[in-house]
């Protein structure tokens, strides 16, 4: 048999392509400049700021058979992820420092987590999915596990990989389910025989839907497939925390967001109802079990679970105005969890790392500059204005009001303000209480950039928000 | 010709076998193993139903998740090799560092 071959145009897949040799050229610069760390940080930032530009540039396209999709919606995602990859390179210099890492491959395999995260942004296949997924979870699997030395870094890894793993082998069974039953890992294809055949009631093709619905809750880390997520976040290395908690979250929306929208809109009655179980769940169990935590990496980790919880809301909206509450809200929870994790690491010095709630008693006096961004941060993420929070929030509370989950909404709302009392009770140990140490915060230019930079997005976008959500909103368009 | 149900009932039997050990043992080493057993569930069920409604689909999918399983068996072992080096043991219940 003989099959003429033509080659896919790779126009639409370039920033991917780029990345990759970023990647690789991280690998090569470390092997010939062994002692010359700075020069990997560096290339990496340069490479962020280049692809977010390239990005903007892009003309919607599709390539390699409509399995590769490039749209506005899938460039929004990618330009969070490259923004979390360019926030952690800032403030890894001085982590990578104090704990004494000199892993060439840790910019590397940052760089190729990213690249699956893009991958699953763009992907419109189910095929694409899983191996964008697998290519970001595979790298990140060893960054958790990169302080060697440290028993919970290893045991963190080890936990997150079988979670991982576990997750993954559930979405792929439910992927085979749903081969099954349509005949097609196109996601538009999947749709169009659904409603072609009339085959949506049928129980296998249900069954695949669930599987793979809870596949992909397991990757955000929405109750009730949550567990793994506060060992993870406290065992790994804070600059890796806050990695996972902003990036490979915000790709994980992207593929659920897809696959709801693209995939199964007819069912959005059943999902609806579904995600809205989860996304209360989250809310409950992140907001209610954060109250007892000492850990600050460990609260953060609860609270990523709660706004997980949150940003399902838009989702379960099933309207565009839902998706782009989503989207930009998951854009606003970057900055300000990006800057808390800052903060976190700032107070981490050599061989204390300060973790500890109680670690940050009397901080406003020590440390007033890093109290008071801190208090900035903790206000965003409760939602109080004029902060970023708030704005995210009152977007995906109206999104889901106006699709009529009132009760849904209502609990949210309930939940949010359970959770003022341990985001605030941290403003409250920073500015009412004594310290209990000497510690005077050495602030690297890395650092400093982060927080500025995420200062700048919380504040910024909570005065004049209008023009981040005029931009969400058209990555929307032609969806 | 073997009908394809029987595929599937074997692929489900086969998947619920490594769900439940996965679940049930201790050892990292064996849930990993239950892990590849669901994997290798998948992939029987995606080569049944390629070849039950000819199309190709199914059998690239198996080829890319073979792949990937062998990377996730090399990064996997890796981390059990690290974890080991620190503290002499291969089950859950020693490794618990991290709670709260």
């Amino acid at each position: 048999m003989n099959m003429p071959f033509t080659m896919p145009p790779l126009g639409p897949i370039m920033p991917e392509i780029l990345l990759v040799c970023i990647g690789l050229i991280l690998i090569i610069v470390d092997l010939l400049y062994p002692r010359n760390r700075e020069l990997l940080s560096q290339l990496t930032l340069l490479a962020c700021i280049g692809l977010i530009a390239l990005l903007f540039n892009q003309k919607p396209a599709s390539t390699f058979g409509n399995m590769f999709i490039v749209d506005p919606y899938s460039i929004f995602f990618k330009v969070i992820c490259l923004l979390g990859l360019l926030m952690t390179t800032l403030m890894s210099g001085q982590y990578l420092t104090i704990e004494k890492i000199r892993h060439g491959e840790y910019y590397s395999l940052m760089t190729f987590s990213v690249v699956g995260m893009m991958i699953m942004a763009s992907a419109a296949d189910l095929i694409v999915i899983y191996l964008g997924l697998e290519l970001m979870a595979l790298s990140v699997y060893c960054l958790v596990g990169l302080l060697k030395d440290d028993f919970r870094s290893n045991e963190a890894a080890v936990k997150y990989f079988l979670m991982g793993g576990f997750s993954s082998a559930i979405l792929l069974f439910g992927i085979s389910l749903l081969y099954g039953m349509t005949g097609t890992t196109d996601l538009a294809g999947i749709a169009k025989y659904c409603s072609e055949a009339g085959i949506m009631k049928n129980p296998a093709l249900l069954t695949g839907f669930a599987l793979v619905l809870s596949g992909f809750c397991f990757k955000v880390g929405a109750a009730p497939f949550h567990f793994w997520t506060p060992d993870i976040y406290q065992g790994a290395p804070t600059s890796m925390t806050a990695f996972m908690s902003v990036a490979p979250k915000a790709a994980g929306f992207a593929v659920f967001g897809r696959f709801l929208m693209t995939g199964f809109p007819e069912l959005h009655e059943q999902w609806g109802t579904i995600i809205a179980v989860i996304a209360l769940l989250s809310m409950g169990v992140g907001n209610i079990v954060a109250l007892s935590q000492t850990n600050i990496k460990r609260m953060l980790a609860y609270s990523s679970i709660a706004h997980a919880g949150y940003a399902l809301l838009g989702l379960l909206a099933g309207t565009s105005e839902g998706y782009s509450a989503t989207m930009t809200y998951l854009f606003i929870y970057g900055f300000m969890n990006m800057g808390a994790f800052a903060i976190v690491i700032l107070l981490c010095s050599a061989g204390n790392r300060r973790e500890s709630l109680e670690d940050y008693k009397g901080l406003a006096k020590s440390n007033p500059m890093a109290a008071l961004l801190m208090l900035i941060f903790m206000f965003s993420l409760t939602g109080i204005p004029p902060t970023a929070g708030f704005i995210g929030k009152f977007y995906l509370l109206k999104a889901a009001l106006a699709a009529g989950y009132t009760y849904t909404v209502i609990c949210a709302v309930i939940f949010s303000a359970i959770s003022a009392y341990f985001y605030l009770r941290l403003v409250r140990y920073m500015y009412m209480d004594d310290p209990q140490e000497e510690f005077v915060a050495q602030y690297s230019p890395g650092l400093t950039a982060a927080l500025a930079l995420s200062t700048i997005g919380v504040i910024g976008m909570g005065i004049l928000p209008g023009s981040f959500l005029n931009l969400a909103a058209r990555s929307l368009i032609g969806f | 010709m073997i009908p394809l149900s029987w595929y599937m009932i074997l692929a489900a039997i086969l998947f619920s076998i490594g769900t439940y050990g996965f679940l049930v043992r201790r050892n990292i080493i064996i849930m990993f193993l239950s892990i590849e057993l669901m994997l290798n569930a998948v992939n029987l069920n995606l080569i049944a139903m390629s070849h039950y409604l000819e199309c190709l689909r199914g059998h690239t999918f198996t080829l890319f998740i073979i792949t990937v399983a062998a990377a996730e068996a090399a990064i996997g072992l890796g981390l059990v090799i690290v974890l080991f080096r620190n503290k002499k043991t291969v089950y859950v219940d020693h490794i618990k560092e991290l709670k709260g």
